[in-house]
């Protein structure tokens, strides 16, 4: 399957597709075949992850990425407050130096509920929707959603949990998130409300950073407590049709993550760092078809990946260029 | 044979695994419903009619003044609320819940002076939930005042008001033309010193304009800010000297009287179920 359709196939929840032997090109049989022969010994692999571990740059993109995300939602606060008309509005919808900037998922749910496109909103949902076809889609997701860096602090405790075992992880079937997706598209159009703005964390950590907090975080406290007792990531991976929005628009982003088999272990620690682990299903062992395979759309090109792997396996990538450093 | 027909078929689960996937789908059964629950919850002060408020100029109303199509087209950025040059507009908590995030006006707090006159947070809002159909003032229909406690009005007892009018400690904001036409000051930096009070009619914001046109000092000296009609007038009650405050069809239900108005509980409150076209209707 191309790109783009196993792209679209894991963003509405369908497992990733196990690349058969006879799929694989010939370059890739050889490289596994190779690896078979000369295997790692579990203190060779310590040992080189350990070296990875003391490289200055193994946090590098996951600074980068929360620097990013605190300064673009403080622009939003710091803006208000000293009333220097830089950038206005909250995430949802904003002017920026005057341009209007609409989220793509909070456009579309005003759209089906309305039912009426003024032409500042469509100015912003076209600027929106090139700006992240450019950046990556998913991008908005780590690199601004407020929630998301709440949400990976959380997490952060969820794994620790995970480990003393004090608690059992629950999953659920990815799939859902597609049908909330179109729950919450028929629940605007039918009722004429706006239904997921109500629960939307993103939107109402975003407006309490910039209007002052009040009762609605209540929720999102109860959200990163299911997250830290129940399941990794629930939110993000099961329920945010804002991801899968910007997910769809990442099928078409330039910007991506680039696997490269030739030197992987397969040990699979980004596997164990990242959101959305089934993106990287080709990093299996006799998964991948080709040298180097691009990364679906569902990843948040966070980054996470890149940092951890010992190896190099893993880099940003924008098509018809060289990797990202 | 098609490329269908050459792929081996899947082995059939093992028992296992299919009980893993039977409580997975239950596990996401659940999720889903608790989801949507929390979601359509928000219906809940909507259909309690508690999140009926005073909406900032130019909020989508339907012939019946229901709200709906506001709450709907608003993409709940707050836009409106940083514009503001007196500070009068807020965001619904999660109280309100579809209402969340929606702006809305708490009038005897601080109410719409009108002050940005170009009506800014139309201009900002994004959506058009505030509508753009909107230009002046007084086309706006937020509301419309009415006279809710007669008997303790200073005017009806022939009163007058001296000092400020809400007390030293109100923070609310008014514009007032005389001392900066550009900046709006606290109305406790503004003591009164009146022989009979008509705080809520000197200082509604349609009578100012008015007054400014019947000067020959049209706003921004655009005729089209006149507005046509008044919005109140103190009319008189025997022969006293006594007057009582009248609304006219004039009033867009901005709020100013009820926030201006110096006897606790206010005199005058701003109806939502009404608006001036109703009223002359």
């Amino acid at each position: 399957m191309n790109y783009f359709l196993e792209s679209l196939a894991q963003l509405f929840g369908r497992a990733p597709t196990k690349t058969l032997k006879d799929e694989m090109r010939v370059e890739v049989q050889q490289i596994y075949e190779e690896k078979r022969k000369h295997k790692l010994t579990k203190e060779e692999l310590r040992a080189l992850e350990e070296a990875h571990e003391r490289t200055r740059h193994r946090h590098k993109w996951r600074n980068r990425r929360w620097a990013t995300l605190i300064i673009v939602n403080l622009l939003f606060v710091v803006s208000y407050y000293f009333d220097v008309q830089l950038v206005e509005g909250a995430l949802t919808a904003s002017r920026v130096v005057g341009f209007h900037m609409a989220d793509l998922n909070s456009a579309l749910q005003v759209m089906l509920a309305y039912k009426h496109v003024v032409l500042n909103l469509l100015i912003g949902t076209v600027t929106v929707f090139l700006l992240w076809v450019l950046l990556g889609g998913r991008t908005f997701c780590s690199w601004v959603c407020p929630y998301h860096l709440l949400a990976e602090f959380a997490e952060k405790i969820h794994v620790k949990l995970v480990d003393k075992k004090l608690i059992k992880p629950k999953t659920f079937h990815r799939g859902v998130r597609t049908v909330f997706y179109v729950i919450f598209a028929l629940l605007a159009i039918l009722t004429g409300y706006t239904v997921f703005e109500t629960i939307s964390p993103t939107g109402i950590v975003s407006r309490a950073l910039i209007y002052g907090p009040g009762l609605a975080l209540a929720w999102v406290l109860f959200l990163l407590l299911f997250e830290v007792f129940v399941s990794r990531r629930a939110w993000c991976r099961y329920v945010c049709p804002i991801g899968l929005t910007y997910g769809l628009v990442g099928t078409l982003s330039p910007v991506r993550v680039k696997y490269n088999v030739t030197n992987c272990h397969h040990e699979g620690d980004c596997r164990k760092v990242c959101m959305v682990p089934h993106v990287l299903d080709t990093t299996i062992r006799m998964r991948a078809r080709d040298v180097e395979v691009p990364i679906g759309a569902d990843c948040t090109r966070c980054g996470l990946c890149v940092d951890i792997c010992p190896t190099d396996s893993l880099n940003f990538e924008f098509v018809g260029s060289k990797k990202l450093k | 044979m098609s490329p269908q027909d050459t792929k081996p078929k899947k082995p059939p689960l093992s028992p296992a695994r299919k009980e893993q996937n039977r409580r997975e789908f239950i596990r996401t059964s659940l999720l889903a419903g608790g989801t949507l629950i929390a979601a359509l919850a928000g219906y809940v002060p909507i259909a309690g009619g508690g999140t009926h408020r005073l909406r900032p100029p130019g909020a989508l109303k339907d012939a019946h003044l229901d709200e709906r199509d506001f709450l709907s087209a608003c993409i709940k950025c707050g836009q409106c609320v940083q514009v503001c040059p007196v500070e009068a507009i807020h965001l619904a908590d999660l109280g309100d819940g579809f209402g969340v995030g929606v702006p809305y006006i708490e009038a005897r707090d601080q109410a719409c002076d009108f002050s940005c006159d170009g009506l800014q947070c139309v201009l900002a809002c994004p959506t058009g939930a505030l509508t753009h159909d909107l230009n002046y003032p007084a086309q706006t229909r937020m509301g419309f005042a009415r006279v809710a406690r007669p008997d303790t009005c200073l005017a009806v007892h022939g009163k007058g008001f001296k000092g400020q009018a809400r007390g030293a400690g109100f923070k609310g904001l008014l514009r007032y033309d005389e001392i900066d036409r550009w900046n709006p000051i606290p109305v406790a930096d503004h003591p009164y010193d009146l022989e009979l009070c008509d705080l809520c009619v000197r200082q509604c914001p349609i009578e100012i304009r008015i007054a400014q046109c019947d000067a020959g000092k049209p706003p921004s000296g655009d005729p089209n800010q006149c507005p046509p009609r008044h919005a109140i007038t103190l009319e008189p009650v025997g022969d006293s000297g006594a007057k009582i405050p009248v609304i006219g069809d004039g009033c867009v239900g901005c709020g100013v009287c009820e926030m201006i108005c110096p006897v606790e509980q206010t005199v005058i409150v701003i109806d939502l179920d009404k608006t001036a076209d109703s009223v002359s209707a």
